[in-house]
Formats: C-alpha cells, structure tokens, sequence
C-alpha cells in the first residue's frame, strides 16, 4: 500500500493549498464564516448535478456548486441589504436552508447510490486513491488527484493574475471601485473560486472540515508576517505540513484522516498563537511582565527625585517603610528596590536609598513627556 | 450655454437617497479648475456622500456630475481620491511603500504590476510628506497623522488634476497639518483643484480660498470672502455657532 500512502498524502497536500490560498482573501476580508456557509449551502448542488450524471467527479458537479456557493452569498447579501437582519443572522438563516434542502434531496432519493451523508460531512480521503483515472490501458493516478490538482492550478492562476487587484480591493474597496477595479466583480470572482475549491475538498475532507483548511493555515500565517504574498506563500506552506501531519496522525492512531488533519491544524495554530515572536501570546505575556517592572521602577526614582533634598527626604527614602509611602505590598517593593539597584537607578547608603546620576535622568525624562 | 471657463467639477440637480430619506437634496456645484474648495456642514449633512456621489461610489437618485465636461467614468485617470483614513484595515499586512503604490494601480490597469517606476514615484511622493523614513514600515505601526500623510503620497502618485479628500484634517497631529497644508499649496500653484471635507471652521478662510456649506441642501458655494458668512452659517448650522465675529 506504499502507493496509497503516496497518493493519500499527495491528494491532502494538493487540497490543503487549494484552500489556503483564496483563504488568505476570505481571512482578511473577515468572511471565514462565508467559507463555512458555501461549504454547506453547495450541498443541493452537488445532489442535484450527482442525480444528472451519477458521478462524483463530474465538472458539472463542480459547476454546479459553485453556482450554489455563490448563489448563498447573494442571499446573504440580499437579506443583508434589507437592513432588518445582520450579517451572521443571514449566514446563519442561509446555509442551513439550503443545506437541508440537500439532505432532504439525499435521503428521500440517494438511499441507494454512492452518495451518502458521512461522505459528504466527513469526507473519505482513504477512498480517494481507488477511483483512477485510466486511459489506453494505463493507470494515469487518482481522479480526485486530477481534480484537485485542477482546482490549485486555477486558484494560483487567478491569484497570479489578479494579485494586484485583489490586494486592493480588500485593503481599500472604495479606492478600488473610484480606480475603476470593479471590487464587486473581484469580491463574486472569489467566492465563485471559493466554492470551487470547497466543493472540490469536500470530497477529500468532507464540508465541516474544509473550513479548517481554509481559515486555519491562513490565520496562522497572519501571525507570521506582514506581508501578504508571504501570507500567501506561508500559508501553503503551513497547509502542506498540516496535510502530512495529520495523515501520518490519522494512520499511526488509526483514525479519521480528515479529522486528524483538522486536529493537527488547531495544533498548528495553537503553537504559533502561543510561540510567534513579538505578537505571540508568550512574547505579549514577557512584554507585559518587563513592562511591569520597568514601570514600577520608573515610579520609584520619580518618587525619589520629587522629595529628593527636601525634609522629608529621609523619611520618604527609607527601604523600611518605602512600601508605606506607595501603598505597594513589601514583597513587590523589595524586588522593585532590587532591580532598581541592579540597573544603577538608585543606591544604598544603609536605611537609605538615593538617586544616582542616571536616575535622576529616568526621572525627568518620564516626568518631561 | 455659451462655451463658458471650464469647469472642473460640475454637479447638477443632485439628489441622493436611501430609500426614501434624502442625504442629498438637489445639490448644484460648479468648482472652477485651480481652486481649493472645503466642504463644510454639521455631521449627517452629506459631505461624504457628495464626495463618492461625485465618484460614482453612490448612485444618485437624480442629478449628474462631470469632470471636466466628462462623466467620471471617462475622466478617472485625473481624478485623485483619498478616502477617510478609519475606512480601512489598518491591521492589514503590508508597508507603506506598497500603499502608496496602490495609488498608480489606475494608470497599470488590470493585470500589470507595479514596477521601477510605480516604486521610484512612491518614494518621491514619501518624500514630499516626509515619511520617507518609513517606507517599510508596517502600517498598523503608524501613527494617525503618518497613516494620512501615507494617504496622501498615494494620491500624490495618482498625478491626478482633480483632487478629492475626505476629511484629511480629522484627528492629525500639527506636522501632518502643517504637510497638508504646504501640499494643498503646491496643489494650488500647479493649478490643480482640490475638495476637501473639513471639519474645522476655524481654519477654512486660512487654508481655503472657496468654500461650500452644505446641510443636505447647497446653502451656498463660492469665494471664501464672499460666501463663509455669519448668516450663511448660521443657515447652515442653525442656531448653534457662536464663534463667529
């Protein structure tokens, strides 16, 4: 079976790029939840285009639910525009109607042919090797493989293309219609690529998870950098680990494939939420600690340098009772003392502490600005 | 009509609705090439909506704009926008230089990229508002006043002869203000004109020399001196201004 793992992970790869890069548009333009809404609302499409050609790969399939999946956004648009409903309530009455319109459609005229509702939630990546593609005799490789690998080619090439455009239309869509780049031509563009793309990984990844791969690997990527062709390509990247990962996950703990590569992709995420320098959790949590302290030392030496050569100057510079004066708890005050002579801001004579040169610098610079 | 001086911008009989509540009451405005002219009224008077009504960014219900004798669509490439400064992401991932190249994306049309060119216009036009200093930077790291200033070297690039802005002024620091200031001048002086929506009445007769008040209806258009009036004002603002000698 060395040929199917191959396969297998070639097909995940392929599936998790393809939804990553129109991804990055749809995480930016915060519309993940819309990729959520096209992944369910294709369903009758897709039982509606099966019932015309008994196939699970047909073009018309496709076609067919990219037609759907922009036909949910215009609802939601529409209803949306009424005023009298808000975008997530529109989402949320949209797709789940035209969802269980093809539930309906599958279980009152599917119940015998190879259409059934775990395919199409949870997908069936494990079956995918099987159905080839064979011409003149020769076996040509996996038919999903083939359309997937269609898909990817048409999303890098419309994003090749249409960089420029896109990039605007999101980061300033008045700026794009006064130009004259028809931001609502480009917005339809990418939700008919969307919903190509979703209705292609459904079959890889079943409908509920192809939204993990499409929001996860691109909002990981944010994390990483500023730029958005390195959003784009990292989110390729991180799609492609996360595509192998989870199917060498799935087969050492013998579960759904689908499922672990949704797993592996909160990992992912989670890692770099947590790791990412500078706006990761744990770099935000170091920068607030050090902060803490810089600041409290920075109260200390103005404390100091406003009593400074006054008479009180004895009494309100005594480590003993310099957490009095501040109303900060003792444990907090010593260690503020502490670091404070570490860097040279303060010195000790005896009971007293006193200001040094720098010090006193830190001091009126902070009460200057 | 006799062949009269050109018009830069010409609005007539505009209206513009949502639904059936007017924002735009049958607005006429003529704007002769060179001058710089402020916009002025209390909030939810329309003066946003005038601009990207002259923009075609919404449909009017009546009325028509010309650029030039031209409707907008066929005079885009002379017409420099720059829109509020909160009405996008700055969160967004990219520098300033790519910003302000966004502002030659116009005259690339569809499909081609910015190059040498687009880069070495961008810089001149950083230059210009002196935010030269920070073209790699990342825009959520800019203050305020350098996100407008970066705004404007975007609509610097554009090149364009009619200039729209909206609310530039709003909420800069007195660099910015100042770099405003020295470009609406140079705009003036290479005989470009310039609407800006303004805030501020204090300042309309130092930095504007025509000036139009505006409260859903047209109160009055035309040379600062002769049109930003008590009484005008009054008009436009009702009872509530008080500043005014």
């Amino acid at each position: 079976m060395l040929q199917g793992h191959f396969d297998i992970q070639l097909i995940a790869i392929v599936t998790a790029v393809a939804c990553a890069l129109p991804g990055v548009f749809l995480v930016l333009r915060r519309m993940t939840l819309m990729s959520d809404a096209i992944s369910h609302a294709i369903l009758p499409g897709i039982v509606l285009a099966f019932f015309l050609t008994e196939s699970l790969s047909s073009p018309l399939l496709i076609l067919a639910a990219a037609g759907t999946g922009v036909l949910t956004v215009l609802f939601v648009e529409l209803l949306q525009r009424t005023k009298l409903v808000k975008e997530d309530a529109a989402i949320g009455l949209t797709f789940p109607a035209l969802f269980s319109i093809g539930v309906i459609l599958i279980s009152r005229f599917a119940g015998n042919v190879h259409l059934d509702m775990d395919a199409v939630l949870l997908g069936e990546l494990a079956y995918a090797p099987l159905n080839r593609l064979k011409a003149f005799g020769y076996d040509l490789g996996p038919v999903s493989l083939y359309v997937m690998g269609t898909i990817l080619v048409i999303n890098v090439v419309f994003i090749l293309l249409f960089y420029k455009e896109l990039k605007l239309a999101t980061f300033d869509a008045s700026l794009a219609a006064a130009l004259g780049f028809a931001p609502t031509l480009i917005h339809y563009g990418l939700m008919a690529l969307v919903s190509v793309t979703t209705v292609g990984a459904f079959d890889a990844v079943g409908s509920i998870l192809v939204v993990a791969l499409i929001a996860g690997p691109p909002a990981t990527a944010y994390l990483m950098t500023d730029k958005l062709s390195r959003m784009l390509i990292l989110s390729a990247i991180i799609g492609s680990v996360n595509a192998v990962s989870g199917y060498w996950l799935a087969s050492i703990f013998d579960v759904s494939i689908a499922g672990a590569i949704a797993t592996t992709m909160l990992l992912i995420f989670g890692l770099v939420f947590l790791t990412v320098p500078n706006r990761g959790l744990i770099a935000i949590a170091r920068r607030r600690t050090r902060q803490k302290w810089e600041f409290a030392q920075t109260m200390l030496v103005i404390h100091l340098f406003n009593h400074e050569g006054l008479p009180e100057a004895e009494a309100e510079s005594a480590v003993a009772h310099l957490h009095e004066h501040l109303s900060w708890n003792p444990d907090f005050t010593t260690q503020v003392v502490k670091y404070a002579l570490n860097n040279r801001y303060v010195s000790r004579k005896e009971t007293q502490l006193t200001l040094t040169e720098h010090g006193r610098a830190i001091a009126q610079q902070a009460l200057v600005q | 009509m006799q062949p009269s001086e050109p018009k830069a911008i010409e609005v007539t009989d505009l209206t513009v609705a949502y639904q059936d509540k007017p924002v735009l009451w049958d607005i006429d405005l003529d704007v002769p090439p060179g001058v710089l002219l402020s916009i002025v009224g209390p909030n939810g008077a329309g003066k946003t909506t005038l601009i990207k009504a002259i923009l075609g960014l919404v449909r009017p219900a009546a009325g028509n704009v010309l650029i030039y004798d031209k409707p907008y669509d066929a005079q885009r490439r002379i017409v420099g926008y720059v829109p509020q400064r909160g009405s996008v992401d700055w969160d967004f991932p990219t520098n300033v230089l790519d910003v302000v190249m966004m502002g030659r994306y116009g005259a690339l049309g569809w499909v081609r990229r910015p190059g040498k060119k687009e880069h070495e216009l961008a810089m001149q036009a950083l230059e210009k508002v002196g935010m030269e200093a920070y073209t790699t930077r990342q825009i959520s790291q800019l203050s305020g006043g350098q996100q407008q200033r970066v705004f404007l070297a975007r609509a610097l690039v554009q090149d364009a002869t009619v200039y729209l802005m909206d609310e530039p002024f709003q909420g800069v620091d007195a660099t910015t203000e100042r770099a405003i200031v020295t470009l609406l001048q140079e705009f003036r002086a290479n005989g470009k004109t310039v609407v800006v929506v303004h805030h501020d009445l204090q300042t309309v007769t130092d930095y504007f020399d025509w000036v139009m008040l505006l409260n859903i209806r047209r109160i009055a258009s035309g040379p600062v001196d002769e049109t930003f009036t008590p009484d005008n004002l009054r008009e436009t603002y009702g009872g509530r201004i008080a500043f005014m000698k």
